[in-house]
């Protein structure tokens, strides 16, 4: 994980406690500008601050999903006394780890339009956070391989053109062009042609990570890094502060946006929670040349495939299949990934893997997320969002920004109640019932 | 995770014999027992960081089910017994 080492070392080298401001703006000209003053006159793209004793709110968590609340609290709503605590560095949780596809392409009402929500965010979000994001909207393609599975993206397709969302079944013939490396005549699971969302695509994920703490710093969010949470403080029915590795800091509402390790930030005050954390990895290919352009999903199998502009394949398959909280995975999966792989691209059977690791998901019981006030008046929650919370990245900070400014849900995200479950209200996008780790 | 795991009926067996289950929840609640029992026995879980209990089931072997006692972080296995041993009506 080349990328993941740059960045510790760049966070070490940044530790020099730089409190100043930084509000260099990117563009063409600062390029110019700092190449003819030798690009010593660059700044650091966030401030490197000491916890204060109080903030408004706190955010456990500098994923994704931390910081783009962090952003959107203080550029939307206003709320500038945030500080967001990060246990490691910045980038170093699954926001650094996954697979960078954004989609929309949802069925359920509940969720459709928070997805298309995100990825109208995704749209806009580079010019809106001066921050070079590669935002590649080179389109996803689901395979299908039987007429019932036919059947079943006809209807997706359908449910997300009623919500105005862009949608493709695409024959096979059509898709030989497009994509003729695929294994079309496979004896058991022939290609039958595929469901396409053309908005789809890919994002450069840790760009996302620096683009939101850039923007929420130069708003005066402080980003703590290397600051775990190890206890919350409560009286009565509200939560007063943390105690964290670098002393206790208190706060007005306590916002948690930890992903895996929900459950165990939840037991800080004793809630239990409809989650399991399962370990999920990634793969990357040596270079190759052009090859795949389009992200594709196998449907008969547990894999997909993009193709990253340095020319590796990144790919992945399902989680792993048991708790876990070692960022790591099994051999067995690794076997089944690479079997699906040259089951769908022959080809990749003379590719060689460079580097894999793992991330560990919040795996709901419904495979839906939770973004919700708790039994605390003042403590928020975040999480649940399995192995697709990347692509809700914009959309989950906005709305959760949203929920700690204005006490109500966004629109999009109604249903993302933590009591559905107990109501019987359950987004069960898939339909397989109350076990993490078949969703 | 060890690629190999003993069975207390099989012995050592390949990993990918057995299907998982998951968590072993609160006990099944009585049919007549109200919903937030109900509530908390299939959708609450501990999700420990550390020693985890879970069900398996040795699908590939005895086909038997078993629970396991294993460790979140290091994935060691310090016990696997069959689930009949459980005693009915608790959690450990
Ligand atoms: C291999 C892999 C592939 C994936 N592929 C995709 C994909 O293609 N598309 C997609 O949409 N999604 C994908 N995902 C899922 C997506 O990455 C996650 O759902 C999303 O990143 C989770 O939100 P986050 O970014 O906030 O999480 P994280 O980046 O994990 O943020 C949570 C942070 O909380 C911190 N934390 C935890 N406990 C504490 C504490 N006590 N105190 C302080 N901080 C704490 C952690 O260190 C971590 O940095 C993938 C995930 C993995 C692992
Ligand atoms: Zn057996």
């Amino acid at each position: 994980m080349s990328v993941l080492g740059k960045l510790e070392n760049g966070a070490v080298s940044r530790s020099g406690h730089n409190s100043e401001r930084t509000d260099m703006r990117y563009s063409a000209l600062s390029l110019l500008g700092n190449a003819f003053s030798k690009n010593k006159k660059w700044t650091p793209a966030w401030r490197n601050p000491d916890p204060k004793p109080h903030y408004d709110v706190i955010i456990i968590g500098g994923g994704g999903h931390g910081l783009a609340t962090a952003y959107y609290l203080s550029k939307v709503f206003g709320v500038r006394n945030v500080a967001v605590l990060e246990r490691g560095y910045l980038g170093s949780g699954n926001i650094g780890r996954n697979t960078t596809i954004i989609r929309s392409n949802y069925l359920l009402q509940g969720n459709n339009p928070f997805y298309e929500f995100s990825m109208k965010l995704w749209e806009g979000l580079e010019q809106d956070f001066n921050f070079n994001a590669m935002v590649s909207q080179r389109g996803v393609v689901n395979l299908y391989h039987s007429d019932a599975q036919r059947d079943a993206y006809v209807r997706r397709g359908n449910a997300m053109r009623l919500h105005r969302v862009d949608a493709d079944l695409v024959g096979r013939d059509q898709l030989r062009d497009m994509l003729p490396f695929l294994d079309y005549e496979n004896a058991r699971f022939p290609i039958m042609g595929g469901l396409m969302q053309k908005r789809g695509g890919t994002v450069r994920h840790d760009a996302v990570a620096w683009g939101f703490a850039r923007g929420a710093d130069q708003n005066g969010v402080d980003i703590i890094q290397n600051c775990e949470v190890t206890a919350i403080e409560r009286e009565g029915d509200q939560v007063t502060g943390v105690q964290t590795t670098r002393g206790p800091i208190t706060c007005g509402k306590l916002a948690m946006a930890v992903a895996g390790h929900s459950s165990h930030v939840a037991r800080m005050v004793d809630m239990r929670l409809p989650i399991e954390s399962h370990a999920l990895q990634a793969f990357v290919s040596e270079g190759l040349k052009p090859f795949i352009d389009t992200v594709v999903t196998f449907g008969a199998g547990h894999f997909y495939v993009s193709q990253s502009d340095k020319g590796g394949l990144v790919f992945g398959g399902d989680i792993e299949g048991y708790n876990s909280y070692a960022q790591r995975g099994n051999l067995a999966c690794v076997e089944h990934v690479a079997e699906a792989g040259m089951a769908m691209i022959p080809a990749l059977s003379r590719v060689r893997i460079l580097r894999s690791w793992g991330g560990i998901m919040d795996m709901s019981m419904d495979g839906s997320p939770i973004m919700d006030k708790t039994y605390l008046g003042n403590l928020y929650f975040n999480g649940g969002w399995c192995y697709g919370g990347f692509k809700a990245t914009p959309a989950s900070g906005y709305c959760f920004a949203h929920l700690l400014a204005t006490d109500t849900p966004h629109e999009t995200a109604t249903e993302f109640r933590m009591d559905r479950f107990e109501r019987g209200y359950l987004l069960d996008e898939k339909g397989v019932g109350a076990q993490a780790n078949l969703h | 995770m060890s690629s190999l795991v003993k069975c207390p009926h099989c012995g050592l067996r390949p990993r990918e014999e057995f299907t998982i289950r998951g968590e072993v929840p609160s006990p099944r609640p009585a049919s007549d027992a109200p919903a937030n029992a109900w509530f908390d026995h299939v959708y609450l879980r501990d999700n420990p960081r550390g020693e985890h209990r879970e069900y398996w089931h040795h699908a590939g072997g005895c086909r038997r089910w078993l629970v396991l006692s294993r460790n979140t972080i290091t994935h060691d296995i310090s016990a696997v017994v069959d689930a009949s041993t459980l005693k009915a009506g608790t959690k450990s």
